[in-house]
């Protein structure tokens, strides 16, 4: 058992390396470099020299890599050439605001999808299943800036319940950032439920068939006491991964909602430091989003790991 | 009880390897297959001839009829620059349909031979591989394809190639689920003891059986390829301007989605019929293949 935590351990690490190595040298390969991006159209040859001997951009990439990766290793995210601030404070708020919006997100959707899911796959093929399962291929598969600006137009604009955008400052407190932010937290919600409750739905209905609980069923149990004491516990299995994999395409996917609403995010910041070639800010943001989603990983396996015995000896696939 | 007992019902399984011929029977009788096939070929031939019976040039602007509602002049109305929506919606999806449908040929043969490859040998090689592929999909999708756009640019080949290597890394993963799933059947060990070559295997035994698979799983990744490229150009990376395209239309267009709501509904209902087409073809098309559809998000 720990054999199999230390493994995954490590295996997590190798990844975030190998990670590490192509966020890298991607963003190295963008043209120009962070001395043109900070003199911008003051640039002339001989400060541009100067600059890139101050700054180390003349070493060899793999020089410049490893300085980079020991300065990530201890915290430090570099500067950004083009605003010329810290990196971990151009980050700051945003990163709290996206974390709000993708956790509130998360508590909301998560047991909303696990109940639809759970009615569809008891319902196969009925007309709530019908419902439920053809609304959720909409919200999944339509590109999120879509399902926002329908949103957009029905909510804030013809119902006039929400406003349409953010207009906040990204370190307003939590409680002011919540007010201002209910139909990007609706976006969210609507494309995470579709994707949960299709898995959910899916293990429900193998759970269903399966020989445990067709054997209770012969032995008469009741029908509400097979699903909540030998369906639900067995479906739920496989969907902590699907939650933890869906968090983290959130944490990802979230880039396009913070644009659309102008959220303060890291997502949008992201998009912006791209457009703006700011290769520190785009590797560190690029780092902290990968680091996320590993971790998310890890914890699901290691969540199933404990809550299946049948995991623990079996090998890591 | 009424409930549980109706959700045990199975639907009969179809044969795994059906010929073309019951494939089709099959997907007839799947009244969503039907419309979802039917939107995808109303698609593909609005892109093709449209630019022959379009009312108006798509480009032309006017500046004396910004932002108006839709009439019998313009059917969607005009957008801030006086142009047609209807005429710019109905050819808004040329260069999205180009690329993700070259893109997704390339993800389908890169990612299914690495896969299929990957799930023979089953090494050394193919843990190294596994590895870097998943270290690959822990990037968020939309950061790779970023940067790679704005590294090599947006021409039309270079974003085919982008969206066909990152969409055919997910590919690589089901290629060679679906490939382990028969290196340990009879067929396959009869070949390896007759002593063929891991190329004939390949070719003659395993393509064959994945390709019901791979064919699924591109029709799936044709839609989540189209949520990614008007994504893109909803960012301003997609399509150059002016030339009109969904994405970028509805970027543009929803300043002016107060006043003239039309100019982007245009463009909403064209890519929104056409990928729910693509989702309901690929479900009835697992059906009727005898597969289960495959369920996943694009990273």
């Amino acid at each position: 058992m720990i054999i199999l935590i230390a493994r995954r351990l490590i295996l997590s690490l190798v990844t975030l390396f190998i990670i590490s190595l192509i966020v890298y040298v991607g963003v190295e390969a963008l043209p120009g470099d962070s001395a043109t991006g900070y003199l911008g159209q003051w640039a002339t040859p001989e400060s541009l020299a100067a600059l890139r001997e101050e700054f180390g951009l003349n070493d060899p990439i793999h020089v410049r890599y490893i300085n980079w990766l020991g300065d990530i290793l201890r915290g430090d995210l570099g500067v950004s050439m083009v605003k010329r601030k810290p990196v971990a404070e151009l980050i700051g708020n945003r990163f709290r605001n996206t974390v709000v919006l993708t956790i509130t997100s998360a508590l909301v959707g998560i047991p909303l999808a696990i109940i639809l899911g759970v009615i569809a796959g008891l319902m196969r093929d009925k007309l709530p299943d019908v419902i439920i399962s053809t609304t959720s291929i909409v919200a999944m598969t339509l590109p999120g800036f879509v399902t926002a600006t329908v949103l957009i137009y029905i909510f804030a604009i013809r119902l006039e319940w929400f406003p349409a955008i953010t207009l906040v400052p990204s370190d307003v407190s939590v409680i002011e950032l919540l007010d201002t932010m209910l139909l990007p937290i609706i976006t969210l919600t609507m494309i995470m439920v579709a994707h949960i409750l299709r898995l959910v739905r899916t293990n429900m209905i193998d759970v269903m068939v399966s020989d445990y609980v067709q054997m209770a069923r012969l032995k008469g149990v009741p029908a509400r006491q097979i699903v909540f004491k030998h369906a639900l516990p067995n479906a739920m299995l496989p969907t902590i991964n699907i939650v933890a994999l869906t968090l983290a395409w959130l944490v990802g996917g979230v880039a396009i909602i913070e644009t659309v609403f102008n959220f303060p995010g890291i997502g949008k910041l992201l998009i912006d430091a791209i457009t703006d070639r700011d290769f520190a800010l785009v590797q560190g943001i690029a780092m902290i989003l990968s680091g996320i989603y590993i971790a998310l990983n890890l914890t699901a396996d290691l969540l199933s790991l404990v809550l299946n015995p049948k995991l623990r000896t079996a090998r890591g696939h | 009880m009424t409930l549980v007992a109706q959700s045990v019902e199975q639907p009969p399984r179809t044969k795994r390897r059906s010929p073309l011929a019951e494939t089709w029977d099959n997907l007839r009788k799947s009244w969503a297959g039907m419309v979802g096939l039917t939107l995808i070929v109303l698609h593909i031939l609005i892109a093709t001839t449209s630019p022959v019976w379009i009312p108006r040039d798509p480009l032309e602007m006017n500046a004396k009829i910004r932002t108006q509602a839709p009439s019998a002049e313009h059917l969607m109305g005009t957008d801030k620059l006086g142009r047609d929506v209807f005429s710019r919606s109905m050819v808004g999806g040329r260069v999205t349909m180009v690329v993700t449908l070259i893109a997704i040929s390339i993800a389908v043969v890169w990612g299914g031979l690495l896969g299929i490859v990957l799930g023979l040998v089953n090494g050394r090689a193919d843990e190294l591989i596994m590895r870097f592929v998943d270290a690959l999909l822990s990037i968020p999708w939309l950061l790779i394809i970023l940067l790679i756009v704005s590294v090599l640019g947006t021409k039309m080949w270079v974003q085919a190639l982008t969206f066909g290597f990152t969409y055919g890394i997910l590919t690589v993963r089901v290629a060679r689920a679906a490939t382990l799933d028969f290196v340990t059947s009879e067929f396959v060990l009869a070949a390896r003891a007759r002593g063929e070559r891991k190329r004939t295997i390949v070719i003659k035994e395993l393509i064959p059986n994945v390709r019901d698979v791979l064919l699924v799983d591109g029709a799936m990744n044709w839609s989540w390829m189209l949520l990614g490229f008007t994504s893109l150009s909803f960012l301003g990376f997609g399509v150059t301007p002016p030339t009109p395209d969904w994405g970028f239309m509805i970027a543009k267009n929803r300043e002016i989605l107060g006043v003239q709501p039309w100019a982007v509904f245009g463009p909403v209902v064209m890519l929104g019929t056409l990928i729910i087409g693509i989702n309901l073809f690929a479900d009835a098309f697992a059906k009727a293949l005898g597969l289960d559809r495959s369920q996943g998000a694009p990273v």
